[in-house]
């Protein structure tokens, strides 16, 4: 049964299901993905339909972890090789390679057991000066106890990034704990004595927080410190956003002003260069004015992360790197308590906390490897892969809202890491042209000129092939490279072997078998080399196909009903109807 | 004339700034019969920074104090300054480069007087003469034959001498039916497309005029062409003005054709945006594109509103129609606007482009070119007379083959393998349409190019890229033949803003050219490993 094409869609990553009214051809049913893949299904029968749309709404809205893919997922590894992958990435490890602890920075104990602040990890650093009495006040201070902490600290220039959530001070309190904790971690950069507080809300937002008695830090009342908002909207914003993004990418026959006009008027790339020029602004201050900074929102765990992840990325190569990219996301993301849970709807919960804040933030990373092609080690399938498991719910890593929820689930244990499985298919997720040896990239300047941001096609209409580029040039550079790499190898055998026979001229034996098999005549030789022309060679022509090369694969073919007769094949394949038989 | 005549002085200090990325330069300015240059003097580097005052698209100067800027806005859309001691020079400079680069007159321009080195006069004039590919067809098919008929310009004097038609149409029929065509341009061969016989056409609009006038000949040609294709096979005209345009044409002497009046033809209106609403088009885009400082939205609803990506996407689908009408339906195809010389060949063109591997090679390419827009008659002296800068009112300036360009260069984005040339030759016929020391895109006819000797004054483009020192910055280095016809996406999604050449100024190159190098080292790296393995 070659000739059928099965789609498969995952339970999880199912965002909505619509059934549309009944037409000649059978009952139409519309499922919308988490991963913007769009599925047009035609059942013959409206009662077939009906059940089809009842289980489908039940079986994508699940009410218990332990219902999610993940725990039943079977890749046939045992406990060991399981355990071996979750301890692929190594946060303390990560700090040691920061460098801290050091003489002015440690790991405190004072959260060990969850007791000050239940969506923070375990292992948190603070400076050395901070005693824990200043941490637990400076804790009660700050909403839902999330307190200045580490999140990356700059060894050349001995400043850190650190992250919190917003001070309760509503319109005149205040807290000699925690101002004592900020001027801590002033005084815990050599260089520079005052800092920055970055509150990435706009300015609005935080002041309307003071009337519920939070808000954000009074300059009056901390020393040296410098306060800047920068202006990223809330996650109901983004929601929205990213909805009006999606009906104007749903509009049949879109004309090239309506997708601009939609483009502007959804904000998206709005907020894509808010968060990007927050970054920036977080990455100068430790560049260029060596100072340290303090970044928090509101919880400290949707824009605090963006913007501490990404600045961290521009400042340091190595988390553009493979390995860096997971450790930073382990990092600035699952342990400090960005909720993947609530904000990709793993179970059946509130819709309001549901949010792309995680998807914005691979797409600032997007943006970053379009700007700087030679920057980053790996590639865009990195970055659609890893957007496909945070909701696939088919790995442990994104389940739950904060490591002490994992930890009460036993993830380690029932589930397996997503890093290892991306890391077995390395080649995948490649730049063929990462260049790690160029120092011009240590640190990343990039412009946020409006027009550097590009609507990522290949991010939103990652299954509608026909809009993509019908051939890849990264496919083909990839396997070139391998190819130059083989033969590099072969070249080198060879040229030892010739070694080898100029030395051991005295064995005349061995000289001549050696000669022997690197004359070109070598019938071995040549069978081995044509062998591996055989096998370098169709791939490459493989790679050079070309999808699409049916016209009636192209939306345009609407033009085709000029011809007198109207093709059906044309009407049926521009969605990519499949039909389901029951 | 005498150029020193316009040159009211030899030279002056001076300062040159050339955006945010390039170091400034000092040294002193001096103002040629046709160039601009800057000699850093003693001191720095002997090189010396010229740039030809043709490419010069706006000019404007700022006295203060006892130095002035000059601001010079090029057709290749840098924008340079000048910074110029002392106020009497930098005014007659700036009266200087405002006389030299408007001048009109085509023989006493730079391409009359550049003798570069390695180059001989007349060399590659013939490299790309539309005859030979007519004579291929010819050859091939038995249906068309090459016709002298306008060898004295006299039938029509846009068209070059040779022609091809259909075989069994004397040169009589052609004199009447070029009578019943605006400018003489009857339907003449565009292409061939050899896997099925059919053949796409070219014309300007038919003189029916309010009382609906019939020609006979006119009517016999295309008929003839249905004939030669295949016994019982259809056409398509495809009429780039709207219905309601072509049928207002009548009131002036023009028009469309009339469905009675030619059997097995159907007509098809796809309007395409054309003459000074394509110009504006254009100004406004480079007007948003020289904004650093605008936000998001104003960016993006100056992109929507100045609706060039809507251009490219009718240009790329009324090309994709005709070519889905010849492989697919196994149609003739007749392409005509007003003229027929400007959005008709834009569409003749991209479709060759999409059906024909051969015409997406390097060589391919450029005999489209000079086939399709250069012999054809595209009137580029008037196009491209000035650039998207240009304070004075427009003329008859239309970027229709920058257009042209653009969606080439989206072709080459949806099928990166399959153009063997890449962004760079794109690029430099762009420069070169606008203002170049070659003589290729002067005048606006073979015609007239005949009178002002152009062919054996001056040196061909086409000599000046083939240099081997070009190639790297010309070929695509991931090229391989693709024998299918190239369909591309046309949707707003797939579409995108031709970045290298509108941002080219103001974005840092560096990041995407050491990108591109890399590939070019891999791809070398990959032959020299297989060559010595």
């Amino acid at each position: 049964m070659e000739h059928i094409r099965t789609t498969k869609i995952l339970h999880h990553h199912i965002a909505s299901v619509e059934k549309l009214a009944l037409t000649t051809s059978g009952c139409p049913l519309v499922i919308q993905c988490k991963n913007f893949r769009i599925v047009h299904f035609i059942v013959p029968r409206e009662r077939d339909c009906h059940d089809i749309y009842n289980s489908l709404l039940q079986l994508s809205k699940q009410a218990k972890y332990e219902d999610l893919y993940a725990f039943s997922y079977n890749p046939k590894q045992n406990d060991s090789e399981r355990l071996q992958g979750w301890q692929l990435i190594d946060l303390a490890e990560e700090y040691k390679r920061m460098g801290v602890p050091n003489s002015n920075w440690q790991l405190s104990d004072a959260n060990r057991e969850y007791k000050i602040c239940e969506t923070y990890p375990r292992e948190l650093y603070v400076p050395r000066i901070a005693s824990k009495p200043i941490i637990v006040g400076s804790s009660k201070f700050r909403s839902k106890g999330r307190f200045p902490v580490l999140s990356y600290y700059h060894q050349d220039k001995e400043a850190a990034i650190c992250r919190c959530s917003q001070p309760l001070s509503g319109f005149s309190a205040r807290c000699l704990e925690d101002e004592h904790l900020l001027q801590a971690i002033s005084k815990a950069n050599p260089v520079n004595r005052y800092m920055y507080v970055m509150d990435t809300r706009p300015k609005l937002n935080a002041m309307a927080n003071r009337a519920a008695g939070k808000g954000y830090e009074n300059e009056d009342n901390y020393s040296n410190i410098r306060f800047q908002f920068v202006g990223i909207e809330n996650i109901h914003v983004m929601r929205s956003s990213l909805q009006k993004l999606l009906e104007v990418n749903g509009t049949k026959g879109l004309s090239v002003n309506d997708f601009y006009s939609g483009l502007e008027s959804s904000g998206w790339l709005r907020h894509i260069k808010a968060v990007m020029d927050a970054a920036i602004f977080l990455a100068k201050a430790i560049m260029v004015e060596n100072a340290s900074v303090l970044v928090h929102c509101s919880d400290g765990w949707d824009r605090t992360s963006q913007v501490c992840s990404l600045g961290s990325l521009l400042l340091d190569s190595y988390y553009r790197t493979v390995k860096g990219f997971m450790v930073l996301i382990e990092k600035d993301w699952i342990a400090f308590g960005h909720k993947f849970s609530e904000r990709c709807g793993h179970l059946d919960g509130d819709p309001k906390e549901v949010s792309p804040v995680f998807t914005q933030f691979l797409e600032c990373v997007w943006h970053l490897t379009e700007q700087f092609p030679q920057a980053f080690e790996f590639n865009e399938a990195f970055l659609l892969q890893i957007h496909e498991h945070i909701h696939s719910c088919q790995f442990g890593n994104f389940l739950g809202n904060c490591q002490k929820e994992r930890e009460e689930l036993k993830l380690k244990e029932k589930t397996y890491s997503l890093w290892p499985f991306l890391l077995d298919d390395l080649k995948k997720y490649l730049n063929p042209i990462y260049n790690s040896q160029s120092q011009r990239f240590t640190v990343l300047e990039p412009s946020t000129v409006s027009f550097n941001f590009k609507f990522w096609r290949n991010m939103y209409h990652q299954f509608d092939r026909t809009l993509h580029p019908r051939q890849s040039v990264f496919n083909i550079i990839m396997n070139m490279n391998e190819q130059n790499k083989q033969l590099e190898k072969d070249i080198k055998e060879l040229e030892s072997k010739i070694k080898q026979c100029k030395n051991k001229q005295t064995d005349d034996i061995l000289t001549k078998e050696l000669l022997h098999s690197i004359h070109p005549e070598s019938p071995t030789l040549k069978s081995s080399l044509c062998f591996k022309e055989q096998t370098l060679l169709p791939v490459n022509d493989a790679l050079r196909t070309i999808e699409g090369s049916n016209p009636t694969d192209n939306r345009y073919s609407d033009y085709a009903e000029e011809f007198s007769k109207a093709e059906p094949a044309v009407v049926s394949l521009e969605y990519g109807v499949a039909r389901m038989t029951c | 004339m005498e150029f020193s005549e316009l040159i009211r002085t030899g030279r002056a200090q001076a300062e040159l700034l050339r955006g945010p990325e390039a170091p400034p330069l000092r040294g002193t300015l001096c103002v040629t019969s046709h160039h601009l240059l800057l000699s850093p003097g003693t001191e720095a580097s002997p090189d010396l920074w010229l740039l030809l005052l043709r490419s010069v698209d706006s000019i404007e100067k700022r006295v203060a104090g006892d130095s002035g800027t000059i601001t010079l806005r090029c057709k290749d859309l840098r924008v340079l300054q000048l910074d110029i001691e002392g106020v009497e020079a930098t005014l007659d400079i700036a009266r200087s480069i405002e006389a030299l680069s408007s001048l009109e007159s085509v023989i006493t321009s730079f391409p009359f007087f550049y003798r570069p080195k390695g180059l001989r006069l007349g060399d590659a004039w013939h490299f790309h003469p539309p005859e030979r590919y007519y004579q291929r067809v010819a050859r091939e098919t038995n249906a068309w034959r090459l016709s002298e008929v306008n060898e004295d310009f006299s039938l029509c004097p846009s068209y070059p001498r040779a022609l091809i038609v259909p075989h069994s149409v004397d040169d009589q029929a052609l004199a009447r039916s070029a009578g019943f065509r605006q400018g003489g341009r009857f339907p003449v061969l565009s292409y061939h497309h050899a896997r099925n016989g059919t053949a796409l056409l070219r014309s300007s609009q038919p003189l029916t005029g309010p009382q609906k006038r019939r020609c006979a000949e006119d009517e016999e040609l295309l008929r003839a062409v249905l004939v030669g294709a295949r016994p019982g096979a259809r056409g398509f005209i495809i009429d780039t003005r709207s219905a309601q345009a072509a049928k207002q044409a009548r009131m002036t002497g023009g028009g469309t054709e009339a469905k009675a009046a030619y059997p097995g033809w159907k007509r098809l209106h796809r309007p395409l945006e054309r003459g000074r609403p394509l110009q504006e088009s254009f100004v406004r885009l480079v007007e948003a594109c020289g904004d650093l400082e605008q936000s998001m939205d104003r960016w993006l609803s100056r992109l929507e509103g100045c609706r060039w990506l809507a251009h490219v996407k009718e240009a790329l689908s009324t090309a994709c129609l005709a070519a889905q009408g010849m492989e697919r339906e196994g149609a003739c195809i007749l392409v005509h606007g007003a003229e027929g010389t400007d959005s008709t060949l834009l569409v003749t063109s991209l479709a060759q482009l999409i059906l024909d591997p051969l015409s997406r090679t390097m060589d391919g390419f450029q005999e489209l070119v000079e086939r399709e827009w250069i012999q054809a008659g595209h009137p580029f002296q008037l196009r491209c007379a000035h650039s998207a800068f240009s304070h004075a009112r427009p003329k008859h300036e239309a970027p229709t083959f920058l257009l042209f360009l653009d969606c080439v260069w989206q072709l080459g984005r949806q099928f990166p393998l399959s153009l063997e040339f890449g962004e760079g030759l794109l690029l430099a016929l762009f420069e070169h349409a606008y203002a170049s020391p070659f003589g290729s895109f002067l005048c606006n006819s073979e015609k007239e190019r005949g009178l002002c000797e152009v062919r054996t004054r001056t040196h061909s483009l086409w000599s000046g890229l083939n240099q081997p020192k070009e190639q790297r910055k010309l070929r695509n280095p991931l090229y391989a033949l693709n024998p299918l016809a190239i369909w591309p996406s046309v949707e707003p999604q797939s579409l995108r803003l031709w970045q290298g050449l509108f941002l080219r100024w103001t974005r840092p190159p560096e990041p995407s050219e050491t990108a591109w190098e890399k590939v070019w080292q891999i791809v070398t790296d990959s032959e020299k490993t297989e060559g010595s393995a």
